[in-house]
């Protein structure tokens, strides 16, 4: 499967087309289009600082583009009204970088919340249906614990079990792996994999960690600078023939990836202009 | 010169580009507030984080401003033989304006900060973009209720503020300086205007309730989420809202008692 043939397949979950962004008077998206496919795993890489967590913010219409578009499921998202939306975000789990979990709130009632919110379901079914989310990521021992009591790995994976606990038809992961030992890392990509399989349901992975990404993902966008610069399967990826990419999923400290966000030039930088 | 203008002119499009903002989100508020009435706990909650934790230094201001009133009225009334009106100038003080003024001015320097530092840290924390990914509007679970507690506490803790600084005054003037106790109270009924004293009262309190907390929320919602910005809208909070206060104050005396 190619890069044409997915976005010529029309049936994306998520159809981003010719999205601007500014952030100040940095322009972080210069007309970026890019298609989630539906059912699988799409993971978008791109340096520190490129905008992949404002991307998913986009994509959950919680930032307003300056330009473009992003369909979900058919309808373009930033159109629709505040009710339309939640019906919308109901629909998608996001996973936050920070984990976001409610500090007032105990591990269970933070995983337990959007139930509370959207279903009027008995207590005891809440209970079962928290306890196994809870298992899953690990954290069943955890549940009376406060946010603050918890490590950031720890975190992260009740947020997990939150974002999950709707049944949502995608969920978004923001650097899901950061800060998990390797135990961790590994239950957790089994676990991401499981969901996605037996749910049927899509998710997007924002991730720095190449390896993991690429043996868990179905897809994979890789975005710099504004843009697209290179998609397809983790095998195509690999094997690309882009010094680029290359240097990106090898890690290399030289090529044509800056590891700077944009300066002046260094020497310039530091000893002034007139070199003193 | 040209710079001073363009300055000037950037500050003044900011400031009410930022009123704008207030008063879209105010909007917004009272437009999520209906929702309540099915969800009555969350207010009472917060009832109990911003009235019931404001009261303890509500109490203790309020006797300590009675007993002065009471001294220092007690000494000017004295050279006119006329210290048993002071029930009446302890009353009066306490009820038309210290009560709603300094509740108003306590109220934004411990409820309205906290309640800044509460929101601008949910913000900071992604807490709030967290319930808004849940698909759970933050004006309706955490502003909403919020600003309507402060607006029901400030005018509980305003009357409560009176209450014990009429006490205050009555310990000072009754027990410690001899006042006659029946006419400092009979005196104080008498001249003490339920409609025109008491009730104007209670709608300063009120007012001074709904511009407190809007300010006090409406910082925290739109604070640079990081700890500097916090601290900056915590500071915000307390000057705006008490210069809020005084200003008020000022045009409602006017207009309630002199006119
Ligand atoms: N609130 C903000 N205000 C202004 N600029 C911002 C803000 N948030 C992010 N940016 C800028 O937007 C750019 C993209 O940020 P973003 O968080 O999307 O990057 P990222 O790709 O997720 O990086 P990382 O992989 O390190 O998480 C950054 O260069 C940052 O400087
Ligand atoms: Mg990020």
């Amino acid at each position: 499967m190619t890069a044409t043939d997915i976005s010529t397949k029309g049936d994306a979950l998520v159809q981003i087309r010719d999205l601007h962004f500014v952030r100040g008077t940095r322009k972080i998206f210069k007309g970026i289009s890019l298609d989630i496919p539906r059912g699988g795993i799409c993971a978008i890489m791109g340096p520190s600082g490129t905008g992949k967590t404002t991307l998913l913010k986009l994509i959950g219409a919680q930032l307003k583009p300056s330009q473009g578009q992003v369909l979900f499921d058919g309808k373009d998202i930033h159109k629709l009204s505040r009710k339309g939306l939640y019906e919308q975000r109901k629909r998608m789990g996001m996973l936050f970088q920070s984990g976001a979990l409610l500090t007032d709130l105990s591990v269970f009632d933070n995983v337990a919340y959007p139930l509370r919110e959207h279903t009027s379901l008995p207590e005891k079914l809440i209970r079962h249906l928290v306890l196994t989310r809870l298992h899953a990521v690990g954290l069943r021992g955890a549940r009376d614990l406060m946010p603050s009591e918890l490590s950031g790995g720890m975190a992260r994976r009740a947020a997990l079990a939150r974002a999950l606990i709707l049944d949502p038809m995608m969920i978004m992961y923001d650097e899901p792996f950061t800060g998990q030992d390797p135990i961790s890392m590994g239950v957790l990509i089994e676990l991401l994999h499981t969901v996605n399989d037996s749910l049927g349901l899509t998710s997007i992975i924002v991730s720095h960690d190449v390896q993991e990404t690429l043996s868990i993902a179905d897809y994979v966008h890789i975005v710099s600078d504004g843009v697209v610069v290179e998609s397809g399967t983790p095998d195509e990826i690999r094997a690309s023939e882009s010094e680029w990419t290359r240097q990106f999923i090898q890690g290399l400290p030289d090529g044509p990836v800056p590891f700077q966000y944009p300066a002046p030039d260094y020497a310039t930088d530091l000893y002034g202009r007139g070199g003193a | 010169m040209l710079d001073f203008l363009q300055n000037l002119g950037r500050r003044g499009l900011a400031f009410f580009e930022r009123l704008g903002r207030g008063h879209m989100f105010l909007l917004r508020i009272l437009g999520s507030l209906g929702q309540l009435i099915i969800r009555p706990w969350l207010v009472i909650q917060q009832l109990y984080s911003v009235g019931v934790l404001t009261l303890m230094i509500i109490l203790v201001s309020g006797l300590f401003v009675g007993m002065v009133l009471a001294l220092q009225g007690y000494n000017t009334l004295v050279g006119f033989n006329a210290e048993e009106s002071l029930g009446v100038v302890v009353a009066l003080t306490l009820v038309r304006e210290l009560g709603p003024v300094v509740t108003g001015l306590l109220f934004a320097g411990r409820a309205g900060s906290a309640l800044t530092a509460e929101i601008g840290l949910m913000k900071a924390t992604e807490q709030l973009s967290g319930l808004e990914m849940m698909a759970v509007d933050p004006f309706k679970r955490v502003l909403a209720p919020r600003f309507l507690a402060g607006m029901i506490a400030l005018p509980l803790l305003a009357a409560m503020f009176s209450a014990i600084g009429i006490y205050g005054g009555y310990l000072v003037g009754v027990e410690l300086l001899g006042v006659d106790g029946g006419a400092f109270w009979s005196q104080m009924q008498a001249s003490v205007d339920f409609s025109n004293d008491i009730i104007n009262g209670v709608i300063k309190s009120v007012v001074f309730g709904f511009i407190v907390t809007w300010i006090a929320i409406f910082e925290g919602y739109d604070c640079i989420p990081t700890s500097e910005g916090v601290s900056r809208a915590t500071t915000r909070t307390v000057v705006n809202a008490s210069l809020a206060v005084l200003g008020i104050d000022f045009l409602l005396t006017a207009l309630m008692f002199n006119v």
